[in-house]
């Protein structure tokens, strides 16, 4: 304790002289123009560094209760739990449309790209919760246009009062959206497929017989769709491709197995053949 | 297209997936356009980036420093041409989207700051604001208006700026004109204050601003080889009374 005591009390010794020789020497004048300049770069910065902060504690937030969001919906084992469990994937989602919307406010007036990096996992979190959830519901993919109607906020007074930092009520229009940009989308969607292929595991080893085969549709029509995009996309788009592949190739199998051992196998017994198989498949996820 | 999977859902589905994936393509290629457009008219800027700083590079050699004010009226002369270029960069992208492809000028943004920055430097001694840098270029100072000057980029080219200051202290030295160097070490001082006030994060810009100490301290050693030798005929400061 009193070793770091010192530590301290002699740094600060060292570098206070050092600060008072350099205005002495350079009799630097505190109001000239280069100092008063700096002084509100010094403000521009900090605000900026301030902004991006917030945004990526929220972008955190969102990607935590997208993620829990998502566990809950796995939960959904296609008995009598589906509409319990999608009523409350749905609360859970509004919550998280809750934070986008401050996302959006913090960005009222400022280019979205600047703070992109801040909130970009977020909203690719949020994405794969999304389309997940549409998926089990509808069985289908939801298209970009869909996600990005739903993060149109409108003007609602409690919030706004709860709210102590949103300078808003003086602004005009009280509308304020955010737009998922289309890589963002791609990359949500591409995790999607990822939490699909559990989905296809999971259900084969409740002995639902019907998910797999229709996950294994859709799960082509997505790769598809990807190997069309191909190159053109970016980096990041490219590199989930091979998982998307692992991801397809497994349900395949699945898939595979149980059109041939189906056919050999009574109906009640299948469960079991393919809760050994589930075991099989996640060893192997294991290892690679 | 689709077989099966469409006929699970039938009315709910607008779009298939394969036509969503269409026309995602079409949005990436669109942008990857946009890019190339860019890195076209990016090419142009740096060629004449490079060519202002040829011109300025003169004012090094011995010789140099008789015309500053000739080479200053030429470098500004390129500066029109700077100017041209970033008038036809501003009609490839979309205005609000400035911050999206901001990387791909971003360099050259910064060393035309610092060309800018150094051509006013050698003309009235001071440093040039970020206004008129804005103006030197043909661009706008607020982001509202349209392409603007990113703070950081300014402060990137203004800490570019000081290191060819310490290289010019050396030089001028070399050709004899021992004033100069006290007057740069002032600037410097003043600018080293300034950034102090900055709290940077640690990215790019702050590791720029560590490399000044070395820029400051090598100008502290021309004004104190200069005051021991009783070259500076002034005692300006009492900077060489130092180390």
């Amino acid at each position: 304790m009193s070793s770091k005591e010192g530590g301290f009390r002699k740094r600060k010794h060292d570098s206070f002289p050092h600060g008072q020789r350099r205005e002495e020497k350079d009799s630097i004048n505190f109001s000239s123009s280069i100092m008063t300049s700096f002084k509100m770069f010094q403000l521009e910065l900090d605000t900026r560094h301030d902004k991006y902060e917030r945004l990526v504690k929220l972008s955190r937030d969102i990607t935590i209760e997208s993620k829990r969001t998502i566990f809950l919906l796995h939960r959904i084992s296609s008995a009598s739990n589906v509409e319990e469990i999608l009523t409350e994937s749905e609360v859970k989602l509004d919550l998280v449309r809750q934070k986008i919307k401050q996302v959006a406010q913090e960005l009222m007036g400022e280019d979205m790209h600047q703070y992109h990096r801040a909130i970009s996992p977020g909203l690719q979190e949020y994405v794969e919760a999304v389309s997940f959830q549409y998926f089990i519901k509808t069985r289908s993919l939801i298209s970009l246009e869909d996600i990005n109607k739903q993060l149109i906020f409108t003007e609602d007074i409690k919030e706004e009062e709860r709210k102590p930092s949103s300078d808003s009520p003086n602004k005009e229009n009280n509308t304020w959206n955010i737009k998922v940009t289309p890589v963002d989308y791609l990359l949500g969607v591409a995790d999607l497929t990822g939490e699909l292929m559990r989905m296809c595991i999971n259900s084969v080893g409740n002995g639902d017989i019907d998910t797999p085969f229709e996950l294994s549709q859709f799960l082509c029509e997505i790769y598809d769709g990807f190997s069309y995009i191909g190159n053109t996309g970016p980096y990041e788009v490219s590199k989930k491709l091979y998982t998307l592949k692992q991801s397809l190739a497994k349900v395949e199998n699945a898939c595979y197995t149980l059109k041939v051992r189906g056919s050999e196998i009574p109906k009640h017994m299948l469960a079991d053949v393919f809760a050994s198989k589930t075991e099989i498949i996640d060893q192997d996820d294991g290892l690679s | 297209m689709v077989p099966g999977g469409a006929n699970l859902c039938p009315g709910a589905r607008a779009m298939s997936v394969s036509e969503m994936f269409i026309s995602l393509q079409g949005v990436l290629t669109a942008d990857q356009d946009i890019r190339e457009e860019i890195r076209k008219v990016v090419q142009g800027l740096e060629q004449t980036a490079r060519e202002i700083l040829t011109v300025l590079q003169g004012v090094h050699q011995g010789s140099g420093f008789q015309d500053i004010p000739k080479k200053c009226q030429k470098a500004r002369e390129h500066f029109n041409t700077v100017k041209i270029h970033l008038a036809s960069l501003k009609t490839k992208f979309p205005a609000d989207q400035y911050y999206r492809f901001h990387e791909h000028w971003r360099f050259v943004l910064q060393r035309l700051v610092f060309l800018a920055a150094f051509v006013v430097y050698l003309e009235t001694e001071t440093l040039v604001t970020r206004e008129a840098v804005t103006e030197i270029l043909g661009i706008e100072a607020d982001r509202e208006k349209g392409f603007h000057l990113d703070i950081e980029d300014y402060l990137s080219g203004v800490l570019t700026l000081a290191s060819e200051l310490s290289r010019l202290a050396v030089n001028s030295v070399t050709s004899g004109d021992y004033s100069r160097p006290l007057r740069i070490s002032v600037f410097i001082n003043e600018l080293d204050s300034g950034f102090r006030l900055l709290n940077l994060k640690n990215d790019s810009l702050r590791k720029r601003y560590d490399g000044l100490k070395y820029d400051v301290k090598k100008i502290e050693e021309v004004v104190y080889d200069l005051s021991i030798r009783g070259l500076s005929k002034t005692a300006t400061g009492g900077a060489g009374e130092e180390k």
